[in-house]
């Protein structure tokens, strides 16, 4: 359904005077995403989850830069079609509740996104299956809870009827009940044929409803593998980022790495992970490594086997 | 329990502008009172040299100057109360009918520029806002800022120069023709006065409104929801019309009503340019010429014009803004 091929993301921001920084926000970024499955999208934060999103649909701020290649549907997604596109075939879940207008009310924001079929019917219908009463659909955002804005949020990009969706964080503020409805909905969608593409910093999250998982690390993507190779002691993982993240976990050795993800004004020449990476040689100080592919899974680190 | 609310809210306001009102009699009387301008001198005007100081004693005690101002503030408050704000000096009739003559005048003058400017400025700023940093935004921006820093009364009298004198569109001043018996005054004689100083107080008035409502566009548009309706699809003048102009419309709503003190401080200077019969020009005269009476009339008359116009603003925000209206509905 969706390639995004060789993706970078910068901004130029000036400091001081008239020089002018640039920083890579996501870099060389390899992903795709089938009809049918999940796609979850792990990394901790400013890893450059939400930009991605932002990316496919093409509403970056201006003052990014972007090269590389999007593809949809086996054709490419240029900035005309990606206008064409976005809330008609691509709906995005966003990150926040401030994304709902303050002064409309919720129903008729859900009312405004439907592409197919009576507007009424359709929000109705969601807000339904999402436990929201028509006296909700009545009120104004200030007078829901954030639980109730979000699920606000998920039905709005549902209602369009659009076959990519893209769910940046949809889960944090949920009731845990909700937070499961809400990841049973996009497990349904995936089966009817739609492909989602789920961004979350939570691996619990990831783990229960995805079919792959890409692990971002400093905006780019360090291994993608099927959901069940996290396991055990991670023995089936291919970076040693991803075995590290598994690790961290509370259920599992809760063992944390020292050092912290670099900053995107200050990237490594090498591999992004060399600073913090055990098995680190000279080569990954000098060579940032490709993406390879590597036992049904893809990796972005020379030494993993 | 809303209606308790909304009794309270309206107490409050009324204390308020008791209270306001109170004072401003205490502070304008005792300025007054300390004033240079000997009112009997105003009065008596070029003549002065002809009326002897017994006869100057006597309009003293006509008026009763001649009481300590502690007893004239009684005797004035006590009328106020009942009232009659007393006959002013230089008019020779009473305050009341003054006020409502010459504020009839200025409201035609004031309504039209603040409609005007209220429209103009908007949709100029919205136009600006829409295209920030691009060359029309920048020319709108330069614009406003000029405007925002030009007098009211150099702005009145460059039309002037233009319009009256060079291309002999409009009448140099006056509110009706000099020299017309008030019967054959038409309405268009009054609109065809109107005009400049109206076009005066509007091309000032647009400045402020426009750079509001285009900086208030910059940061809706900067917004999360904003961002949110773009991933659904909406562009361009739909998604101005469905999320921008209903979150930037409020505060033009209030900036436009809280400017009536703006309007007033205008239109005392417009209607000085161009000698426009109205409540400005009165009350420049009757402070010149140390009308007691009128003055101190015209000031809680325009204290009550202003408090009025923010009473609107916020009469407005109750009714339209859902976050104030729903608010205790929950």
């Amino acid at each position: 359904m969706l390639s995004i091929i060789d993706l970078s993301i910068s901004f130029t921001q000036y400091r001081t005077g008239l020089r002018q920084k640039t920083m890579a926000a996501v870099s060389n970024l390899n992903l795709s995403v089938a009809a049918g499955e999940i796609l979850a999208l792990v990394g901790s934060s400013g890893s450059g989850k939400s930009l991605l999103a932002h990316a496919i649909l093409g509403i970056l701020p201006s003052n990014a830069t972007m090269t590389g290649a999007l593809v949809f549907k086996g054709e490419p997604l240029t900035p005309e079609r990606q206008r064409a596109l976005r809330g008609r075939d691509m709906a995005l879940i966003p990150q926040t509740v401030n994304s709902l207008d303050p002064l409309m009310r919720a129903g008729a924001q859900v009312r405004t996104s439907v592409r197919n079929g009576k507007g009424r019917a359709v929000q109705k219908n969601m807000f339904e299956r999402f436990g929201l009463t028509s006296r909700d659909a009545r009120r104004y955002p200030f007078q829901l809870s954030g639980g109730m804005a979000r699920r606000v949020l998920v039905s709005s990009a549902l209602a369009s009827g659009a076959r990519l969706i893209i769910a940046d964080e949809p889960t944090p503020g949920l009731h845990h009940q909700v937070a499961q409805e809400t990841l049973t909905q996009l497990r349904e969608l995936a089966d009817q044929g739609c492909a989602v593409m789920l961004i979350t910093h939570d691996m619990g999250t990831a783990l229960g409803v995805a079919d792959q998982i890409a692990v971002l690390y400093a905006g780019t993507v360090v291994e993608i593998c099927p959901s069940s190779d996290f396991k055990d002691q991670g023995h089936l993982l291919r970076h040693p980022y991803s075995r590290a993240l598994w690790r961290a976990l509370p259920e599992n050795e809760f063992h944390p790495i020292s050092g912290s993800q670099p900053l995107q004004d200050y990237l490594p020449s090498g591999c992004l992970f060399e600073p913090r990476c055990e098995a680190g040689t000279s080569l990954c100080k000098n060579e940032r490594p490709e993406l390879r592919e590597l036992r049904s899974g893809k990796v972005r680190c020379v030494h993993a086997s | 329990m809303i209606r308790l609310e909304r009794v309270t809210w309206l107490t409050g306001k009324a204390l308020r502008i008791m209270t306001l009102l109170f004072a401003l009699c205490v502070i304008s009387f005792v300025l007054l009172s300390y004033s240079p301008i000997d009112p009997v001198q105003a009065y008596v005007g070029a003549d002065m040299m002809r009326v002897s100081s017994q006869q100057r004693e006597q309009i003293s005690e006509y008026w009763g100057l001649n009481k300590p101002p502690l007893e004239r503030f009684v005797r004035w408050g006590r009328a106020l109360i009942h009232g009659d704000l007393g006959v002013s000096m230089i008019f020779r009739s009473p305050v009341r009918d003054v006020i409502k003559d010459r504020f009839a005048a200025s409201l035609a003058l004031m309504a039209a520029a603040w409609f005007f400017s209220g429209i103009i400025g908007f949709v100029m700023g919205v136009t600006a806002g829409m295209n920030q940093g691009r060359w029309l935004d920048r020319i709108l921006k330069w614009y406003c800022l000029t405007l925002a820093s030009t007098p009211t009364f150099w702005l009145g009298l460059l039309l002037v120069m233009v319009f009256s004198v060079w291309l002999g569109w409009f009448p140099v001043g006056l509110g009706v023709p000099a020299g017309q018996l008030s019967e054959d005054v038409t309405i268009w004689n009054r609109v065809n006065h109107l005009i400049l100083p109206a076009l005066t107080l509007s091309i000032i008035g647009v400045a402020n409104i426009a750079l509001h409502t285009r900086q208030k566009l910059i940061d809706v548009l900067k917004s999360d929801y904003i961002l949110f309706a773009r991933a659904k699809g909406k562009h361009g003048v739909q998604l101005l019309w469905q999320h921008g102009l209903r979150n930037i419309m409020l505060p033009a709503i209030t900036l436009q009503f809280a400017s009536f003190s703006e309007l007033f401080g205008g239109s005392v200077l417009a209607e000085q340019v161009f000698s426009y019969p109205g409540l400005g020009n009165a009350t420049v005269q009757a402070g010149l010429r140390g009308d007691l009476p009128l003055l101190l009339g015209i000031v809680l008359f325009s204290a009550l014009f202003v408090f009025s116009g923010n009473l609107m603003a916020d009469l407005i925000y109750l009714v339209v803004d859902p976050r104030i209206t729903e608010a205790t509905t929950l």
